[in-house]
């Protein structure tokens, strides 16, 4: 199952588990199912059903720019980081 | 794998393709531009730091004679107040069009208000002085940390502070706050046999770049706009006009001239769609070239910020906890590079218990943009920390850096975990390097070091090859040239058709003639421009085994392209090299053109280090640099010398951090130093030589395993001079740019 590394401001709501396991194989799936577990996640994360403006996510470490479509497989770890634009 | 490979084209040094044309002068530059009828555009800009604008009148200024056209805030569409992604990034347009032209409020001096379009730039000056605008002048904040007081003046009274989705409930200049944390610290210090804090004060720095912003529009009556423009992104600036016009990216063409350097900063857009209004209004061409002044003013800076960091570590050197808070400036609106800073801070160690707070901040300064590494600069001053824990533990600081040192498989405090990188490999360069031990010389002399780490970034690129019929390919691609990519594209082509990098003529295309490309940013473009030319190559190699099957008249899958030829897999007698078989290709079906769009995935970071000798003059505080080395992980160097030059470029820029670079503001909010004079960057007379050590750790994520090299080489600079100052003078500075004053007074402080 996927593990989703919960964010520090929002430990509140997984009782202070960093990481949970939830089922799902987009990160739709993920989301909509780690906020069915803890309610509130998705509204954390999420802005009209995409990811936040300022929010990047890490599949296996990779940023990802395919938002809520992005293919998650069962032992695919999934990060929310700041979103960082480059320079040179 | 790339480090098996054998190489023919990648890893040697052509002679640039556009080489000519710079050194005689005839490159094509925004400031070049001409045309029939062109008027000229100035733009007026807040003499405030903070004003809410009560009036504009511009009678007197249309009055004038050769004026055509005024324009302000007014003349913009009414911005929503949403995020778009324009490839770099997300930006709030609302925000991106009150920085264009004011709107009901100007937030730091310098702020465009209003522009003029005339039959000279003089007149248009003139006419600026004939504009009329009324302000009820605000107080200024300018510092982060009075920015972050209950009681400072509020920039954007709507503005609330956001913590992942949780919107406080009071107006504030804090955009927002976030926080990474890994393991236990509080158990971490506990287990410390030695815990060093300090706090940092970094200066606002500019870019720099030489060429001014620079933008010419002409908008047709058939609704067509062009603009030719010094740009990271052509088609990051469509998509910025189109959304602040209000018109569809169809009807815009945007023309990247070459660029005299941009680093970040000519990413965002400022004049483009005020040219383009000014054309609009008067239906004729209208150039706006950006005074020096107005681009120290007018454009984003990068931050300053305010960063406390606290690091533990145990008797035999391993770090058991570390602790940073990160303040940053994001200038007028959001958007500071804390998040980056914040990710970067330990990345280089391999830690178990951590915590970053990062905060993005307001101010009545110029809203920032990327330079370069954004946010890590600031942030790898964390490595004096470093540093000062090496000489307590009376250890050697690569030592403890490789004691502690990222590696494959290791947990990044923010979470993600490392792919292979090369940080250890660059500390053992280091560390093997004769400059290490090197004898200093003489008095007053101290050595540095600092390691660094950055991202890098991977977005969209396309290519398009074209096969010429006397042997050579023509390859178009979108990513602006600022280090020598044009150069590097057409060798990614060059190495795949088995011929010379000579032989591929490559252009960057408009937006009208190449795929969608992202900006020249993230240390991208040789990793992913160069793999969608890459791709392109595969592309025709695949049509070239198919005409060469046509003329042997046996099956394609017969056919397979090695060394710059088809052969016949089954025939070893059938072999046509690339140039004859060019000759054929209109008997065999027609043109072939090679074509890619990639958006890949396996982006490597990179790290970098730096060995420093400086020469603290005691009595003045005048830090001289003495010798300075760079070891930098580039995955494979497609051209080494454009490498070369990315981290030599990148450590002198890291260098006017450390030593000289800084704005001067007054008590207004009046940049004092808005010149080259004034604001001091480090020339070729100011520095040594920069030696470069390329280490090739292969990144797995890319065919011939290309790592981003321009941005990091700038992050480890500051803090390695910073510990040479040290160990030349025995005090240790919390403040950037360590100036002569400055380390004059920490000496003084020191003596009593």
């Amino acid at each position: 199952m996927p593990v989703v590394y919960i964010p520090a401001l929002m430990r509140d709501l997984t009782g202070g588990a960093e990481r949970v396991e939830v089922e799902g194989a987009t990160l739709r799936q993920v989301v909509n199912n780690l906020d069915a577990r803890f309610p509130g996640a998705k509204a954390r994360l999420c802005q009209e059903d995409r990811i936040r403006p300022g929010v990047a996510v890490a599949v296996d470490g990779e940023i990802t720019r395919m938002g809520m479509l992005q293919a998650v497989r069962p032992d695919s770890e999934v990060h929310f980081v700041p979103a960082v634009s480059g320079g040179c | 794998m790339a480090d098996v490979k054998e190489f023919k084209v990648v890893g040697t040094r052509p002679i640039r393709h556009d080489g000519t044309d710079k050194v005689t002068g005839r490159a094509l530059y925004g400031g070049d531009v001409r045309m029939a009828g062109m008027l000229y555009g100035k733009v007026l800009r807040s003499p405030h730091a903070h004003a809410r604008i009560k009036s504009i009148h511009v009678r007197k200024a249309l009055s004038l004679p050769g004026v055509k056209a005024v324009v302000t805030g007014k003349d913009l569409p009414d911005a929503a107040d949403r995020i778009a992604e324009l490839g770099e990034g997300a930006v709030n347009l609302k925000y991106l069009g009150n920085n264009v032209l004011a709107d009901d409020k100007v937030l730091y001096k310098g702020h465009a208000v209003a522009a003029v379009a005339a039959v000279n730039a003089h007149v248009a000056e003139e006419a600026l002085s004939l504009i009329d605008v009324k302000y009820e002048i605000l107080p200024p904040v300018l510092d982060v940390r009075e920015a972050m007081k209950d009681d400072a003046p509020l920039l954007l009274p709507e503005l609330r502070t956001t913590s992942l989705g949780q919107k406080g409930d009071k107006p504030s200049n804090i955009a927002s706050h976030f926080q990474f944390k890994k393991g236990d610290p509080e158990k971490g210090f506990r287990e410390a046999d030695l815990i060093v804090e300090r706090e940092f004060f970094t200066a606002t720095v500019h870019q720099g770049y030489i060429e001014t912003h620079n933008a010419t529009a002409v908008w047709n009556p058939d609704g067509q706009l062009t603009i030719w423009v010094s740009t990271q992104g052509a088609f990051t600036v469509r998509q910025q006009v189109s959304e602040l016009l209000g018109i569809p990216i169809s009807k815009i063409k945007v023309v990247p001239m070459e660029i005299g350097g941009g680093f970040g900063g000519k990413i965002r857009v400022y004049i483009e769609p005020v040219a383009a209004l000014l054309s609009r209004k008067t239906g004729k061409p209208v150039k706006i070239v950006m005074t020096r002044a107005e681009v120290l003013e007018g454009t984003g800076p990068t931050p300053g910020s305010y960063i406390r960091v606290k690091i533990g570590a145990n008797k035999e050197g391993k770090i058991t906890a570390a602790e940073a808070y990160l303040a940053y400036e994001a200038g007028a609106y959001p958007g500071s590079p804390v998040g980056a800073g914040a990710m970067c801070i330990f990345a280089p160690y391999d830690l178990e218990n951590a915590q970053v707070d990062g905060y993005d901040v307001v101010v009545n300064k110029p809203q920032t943009s990327a330079y370069r590494a954004p946010g890590a600069t600031n942030a790898a001053l964390a490595e004096t920390l470093i540093d000062e824990i090496a000489e307590k533990l009376k250890m050697d600081p690569i030592d403890l850096r490789l004691k502690n040192a990222a590696k494959e498989g290791v947990r990044r405090v923010d979470g993600p975990v490392f792919p292979r990188i090369g940080c250890v490999e660059v500390l053992e360069a280091t560390k093997n390097h004769p400059h290490y031990t090197a004898p200093l010389g003489g008095p007053n002399r101290g050595r540095g070091v600092a390691l660094g780490f950055w991202f890098n970034v991977g977005l969209k690129s396309s290519a398009s090859a074209s096969v010429n019929a006397d042997g050579t390919v023509s390859l178009v691609e979108g990513s602006t040239d600022i280090g020598g990519s044009r150069t590097t594209a057409a060798m990614h082509v060059a190495e795949e058709m088995g011929i010379a990098a000579e032989d591929v003529k490559p252009t960057v295309g408009d937006t009208d003639s190449v795929g969608y490309t992202d900006v020249t940013g993230g240390s991208r473009v040789t990793f992913a421009t160069g793999w969608a030319c890459y791709e392109a190559a595969q592309d025709i190699k695949r049509q070239l085994c198919e005409r060469a099957a046509r003329l042997w008249e046996i099956s394609s899958d017969d056919v397979a392209y090695e060394d710059g030829a088809c052969v016949s897999k089954s025939d070893p007698n059938k072999r046509i090299i690339f140039k004859e078989l060019a000759k054929k290709l209109d008997h065999t079906g027609g043109p072939v053109v090679g074509r890619a769009s990639v958006d890949p995935q396996g982006v490597g970071g990179a790290f970098a280090a730096n060995i420093v000798d400086v020469e603290v003059d005691p009595d003045t505080g005048k830090t001289q640099v003495l010798r300075f080395t760079v070891i930098q992980d580039a995955g494979k160097a497609i051209h080494p010398s454009y490498v070369e030059g990315q981290m030599q470029g990148g450590s002198v820029q890291g260098i006017g951090w450390a030593l000289n670079e800084e704005y001067f503001y007054d008590s207004k909010g009046a940049m004092r130093n808005a010149s080259l004079l004034d604001y001091r960057m480090p020339t070729c007379l100011d520095l040594p030589m920069i030696d470069t050590v390329i280490v090739e750790v292969p990144n797995p994520g890319h065919p011939y395993g290309v790592r981003g090299v321009g941005e990091v080489p700038i992050v480890p600079p500051a803090a390695a001079v910073a510990n040479a100052i040290y160990h030349a003078t025995g005090v240790r500075m919390d403040r950037l740019p360590m100036s002569p004053g400055r380390v004059l007074e920490e000496i003084l402080k020191k003596k009593g």
